[in-house]
């Protein structure tokens, strides 16, 4: 039978299942497809807490949501799709599937024992506990299937069970109209050392593909519109992979050696991960034996001379606190990456949340003002992470870095740079100069000290945490002294703001109706409420801030002409504070703290209450 | 290793010293200042770590590099710097509330990792820069102001924690004795790995008197022992006592009884794990070794590999910028015309 062919703008698939099923794998696989055919995207992975949460119960659903098509601001709001590997996945997933939208179930994933698990009523027909009535549903034997077709291997059961995700992705591939090429590629690498997992997995994965052709199934397939993307070299990239290679290439056009240290915690623990893979880079790696650790070691690194990097989340960066002071009052370069998670204590782990903004710009003893960075989106960690490396080594100072466990852990297409293209570093080694007297604290116009590592003939000295005199360096407790010193040091921080780009207009002008004044990984769902509203003849300025601590110097001027500022956040309301405070402006929150992004419905609402 | 080009007075500074007079502090700088000009290291290439206390301002009284970081984490702060920078000659300055109370996680696995740098542990068994509360090596049942009706924190005993952790390099020292004191500096900078030094260190004003015992003219004699590598365990006012072992029970022998030889005596083996373990059980916090001397000098020592030269081996440096390129553009990369 032929099949009709669609064309669609967008679609959000999302693979939910339980943890054991292999739903991050399929998504990721489905993600590098599509990447690959050209189109946009991004995606949200959600897994479960526990790392082996029990078989079947809703705590052990794993999903990841992807979101493609002609132009993507988020994974997406609603799904078009849901694969649903068991009931427990359907029952936590079916409010997300729009009106319409298609299910896919795997009908071996609701038998008695799965309903059970899930908290189901029994009942004859175990589809008749969900009010499927409003999409189009599909139900599959998926592992019935699968074990059908590896009937005559010598696979172990559980080795085929595992193979169901293929079948899945075969399936999606075909619906889509894809080519499973990349994943077997893909497989052929995975399994090159185990042949018959290898022959299983690409059997099945075309057993899902056929499946689309030869049951009456699915009567259309689809095709999503590419993206039409500037020129150039693309690639599918992480948050926390952005900042790994960013960490290597400052390294590299720096000419510093890279130092890392961390202690493993989620969502962070992948940058610790990816960078210790990097040794043929010239990187060092050191997992501390706690937080405290890992950043003091970065300081005798930095002291050193390296290129001193360490990263954690909210725990984590809490224990970090009091040597954040010191390597702020040592003022030497350090770059700390904060991927948050919810909040407080050890709170949501592998949720997300940007709660964490008024620990990085005040959480320390004393008057200690650090740079706070934050980049926007998964590709946006490059330049923010590059930029961090630049502005930490040319004005002695660490930065903090502040992502998420959205962004960490999101997807989207990059248009990655080539080394030469990226912008060269500003920093020396103190080299005594003849007759000269050295002093460490002795400053350049931008109120930068010198940087004088060991091993440099004639400048020994010693630095510290106790506050030290403006002219000689030496300790110092005297009163005049203190107060210059303290205005010193937040001098060189504001100063930075001379050495940031001016903030830039995401959306709208000066004239539109009112503005949207956020930071991290909301951008994208902003952007896509703002198109929106464009849509209902709604125009919204939206200015988007990656650069915290100092503010772009033009913020107050765009803020001007605004009587509407909304400042929407993923958490009690941060930012605003410092919007309010700075800018003695009346700031309207809309906070969510549910540890997930916002919907772009609830902004649209929001803007739409003020404007109305 | 005579480097010529200095002597003691490259090594000080101009800085006023701060410490109270009479500190023993003063005594293990100038120790230190003694043998640096012979360890044939240039002096930039020395590098002094501290954390917090009294014992930690030594750095600023050093013409060398130094940090004096926070309490407690001058050990890592250390790692980080010998880790990244295997050139360099590391010292880690530390006081006995700084790198066994605050600081006790870091100061086991820098001796567990062992990178190659010394720590000199200045234990005053008092917190001298908060004046005077009772620290993790002050003895059960002491008054100071925070223990007014005594301690009943049980005491650590810093060598066989440090054997515990797995140190290949541990010895103690004692401020009165300067030129034992240099003899085991020197030591302990030759030895590849990381070193600890525990320096009992008087502190006059909040602890005056606590190693007495170590030091008074009259009975220091019969209660310290000076280990000396393959030499019989000799002490006493005399050199008239020995130390026997019977199994892997130690024995005061009086070498004045005829049936006793030197032959007899225990031989000290710094190879020896197990001997240096009963050895460092020789002080008041275990009871029953407390009529023993306390021994001095270098208790155990054994090769081990470097957590700096393992962290190199692993690592290369020589990649061009096309490998860079590679890896920025991943696996899977399209291209936009
Ligand atoms: C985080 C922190 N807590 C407490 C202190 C206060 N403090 C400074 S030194 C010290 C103890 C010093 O004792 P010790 O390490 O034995 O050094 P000493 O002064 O005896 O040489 C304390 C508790 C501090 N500086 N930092
Ligand atoms: S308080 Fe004690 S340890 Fe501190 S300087 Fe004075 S004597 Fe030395
Ligand atoms: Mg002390």
């Amino acid at each position: 039978m032929s099949k009709i062919k669609k064309t669609l703008d967008n679609v959000t698939i999302l693979f939910a299942g339980d943890s054991g099923d292999g739903i991050q794998l399929a998504g990721g696989q489905f993600t590098n497809n599509t990447a690959f055919y050209g189109n946009d995207l991004s995606t949200l992975p959600d897994f479960p807490a526990e790392i082996r949460a029990p078989i079947g119960t809703l705590a052990g659903v794993s999903g990841f949501q992807i979101n493609f098509g002609s132009k993507v601001f988020t994974p997406g709001d609603n799904c078009d799709v849901l694969v649903a590997m068991n009931a427990a996945s359907l029952k936590k997933n079916i409010n997300k599937l729009r009106e319409r939208g298609i299910i896919i179930l795997n009908t071996s994933g609701f038998d008695k024992r799965n309903m059970r698990l899930a908290k189901i009523p029994d009942s004859d027909d175990p589809f008749d506990n969900f009010d499927l009535k409003n999409f189009i549903v599909h139900k599959i034997d998926i592992t019935k299937l699968t074990r059908e077709r590896l009937q005559n291997t010598d696979l172990e059961k559980k080795e085929i069970d595992r193979c169901k995700n293929m079948f899945v992705l075969g399936f999606i591939y075909w619906i889509f109209n894809r080519s499973i090429n990349s994943t077997i590629i893909f497989l052929e690498q995975k399994f090159y050392n185990n042949k018959n997992i290898l022959n299983a997995n690409i059997s099945v994965l075309k057993a899902g593909y056929n499946y689309g052709d030869t049951s009456e199934t699915f009567s259309s397939r689809f095709d999503v519109k590419p993206r039409k993307m500037k020129k150039g070299s693309y690639r599918n990239i992480l948050g926390n992979q952005a900042i790994c290679l960013a960490l290597v290439s400052a390294s590299y056009k720096s000419k510093l050696d890279l130092f890392y240290s961390g202690y493993p915690i989620t969502p962070a623990s992948d940058i610790l991960h990816q960078l210790s893979k990097y040794k043929s880079f010239g990187v060092r790696t050191f997992q501390a034996e706690d937080e405290i650790s890992a950043i003091c070691s970065a300081i005798g690194a930095s002291f050193g001379g390296n290129l001193a990097v360490t990263a954690s989340s909210g725990p984590g960066m809490a224990l970090k606190t009091e040597a954040l002071g010191l390597v702020f009052m040592l003022e030497l370069p350090l770059i700390i990456i904060n991927v948050q998670r919810g909040g407080p204590s050890t709170g949501l782990p592998t949720k997300t949340e940007q709660s964490d903004l008024l620990q990085a710009v005040y959480g320390r003893n004393g008057e200690a003002p650090i740079p706070v960075f934050a980049p926007s989106s998964p590709s946006d960690c490059f330049l923010v992470t590059y930029n961090a490396c630049k502005i930490a080594l040319k004005f002695m100072t660490p930065v903090i870095i502040l992502s998420d466990g959205y962004i960490a852990n999101g997807a989207e297409p990059w248009n990655f740079p080539v080394i030469t293209d990226l912008e060269d570093f500003e920093y020396e080694f103190k080299k005594l100069k003849f007759s000269e007297k050295f002093n460490p604290y002795l400053r350049n116009e931008n109120f930068v000290r010198n940087w004088a590592i060991p091993g440099t003939k004639d400048l020994e000295h010693t630095i510290g945490g106790l506050e030290k005199d403006n002219d000689s360096g030496d300790v110092s407790y005297e009163p005049e002294n203190h107060q210059l010193m303290v205005k010193i040091r937040q001098a060189k921080v504001n100063n930075i703001s001379n050495f940031i780009p001016d903030q830039k207009f995401s959306s709208g002008s000066t004239n539109s109706d009112m503005i949207i004044i956020s930071w991290g990984s909301t951008y994208g769902v902003i952007q896509s409420s703002i198109n929106e509203l464009k849509k209902n003849g709604y125009d919204i300025a939206h200015i988007h801030i990656n650069y915290i601590v100092p503010l772009p110097k033009n913020i107050e001027d765009i803020l001007k002409y605004f009587e509407i500022i909304l400042v929407p956040e993923i958490n009690n309301g941060q930012l605003i504070k410092i919007i309010r405070d700075k800018f003695l402006v009346n700031a309207i929150p809309l906070n969510k703290i549910m540890g997930i992004p916002f919907n772009s419905h609830e902004i649209v609402n929001k803007v739409k209450s003020l404007l109305n | 290793m005579k480097n010529n080009n200095y002597n003691l007075k490259d090594f000080a500074n101009d800085q006023e010293i701060k410490w109270c007079p009479g500190c023993g502090d003063y005594s293990i700088l100038k120790q230190v200042q003694s043998i640096l000009p012979n360890i044939g290291i240039s002096k930039e290439k020395i590098v002094f770590i501290s954390g917090i206390g009294c014992s930690s301002r030594f750095p600023y009284y050093m013409n060398t590099y130094g940090m004096h970081s926070i309490h407690g984490r001058a050990t890592a702060v250390a790692t980080g710097l010998k880790s990244s920078r295997p050139d360099l000659n590391v010292w880690v300055i530390t006081g006995d509330g700084d790198s066994l109370s605050i600081g006790g996680n870091h100061l086991i696995h820098l001796l567990r990792r062992n990178l190659d740098l010394n720590i000199l542990l200045f234990n005053n068994e008092i917190y001298g820069l908060t004046k005077g509360q009772y620290s993790p090596t002050s003895e059960l049942g002491k008054t100071t102001k925070s223990t007014p009706l005594g301690s009943i924190d049980n005491p650590f005993n810093p060598i066989s924690l440090s054997l515990g952790a797995d140190a290949s390099f541990i010895a103690r020292a004692i401020d009165r004795e300067p030129k034992h004191m240099r003899q085991i500096l020197i030591e302990a900078n030759n030895h590849r790995g990381t070193s600890l030094i525990e320096i009992y260190q008087n502190c006059n004003i909040f602890n005056d008197g606590a190693f007495s015992k170590f030091t008074n003219k009259d009975f220091k004699k019969n209660n310290s022992i000076y280990l000396e590598n393959n030499k019989p365990l000799i002490f006493g006012d005399e050199n008239d006592k020995g130390i026997k072992l019977d199994g892997i029970d130690p024995l005061i022998v009086d070498l004045n009884d005829k049936n006793i030889s030197v032959e007899d005596l225990w031989i000290h083996d710094q190879k020896s794990i197990e001997k240096a373990n009963i050895l460092s059980r020789f002080s008041d916090i275990n009871y029953n070794y407390s009529k023993f001397p306390r021994p001095f000098g270098i208790f155990f020592q054994k090769k081990r590999k470097c957590y700096e030269d393992e962290m190199l081996n692993q690592i290369n440096f020589n990649f061009t910028e096309d490998d860079l390129n590679k890896l920025i553009a991943g696996d899977l990369s399209w291209n936009i015309k």
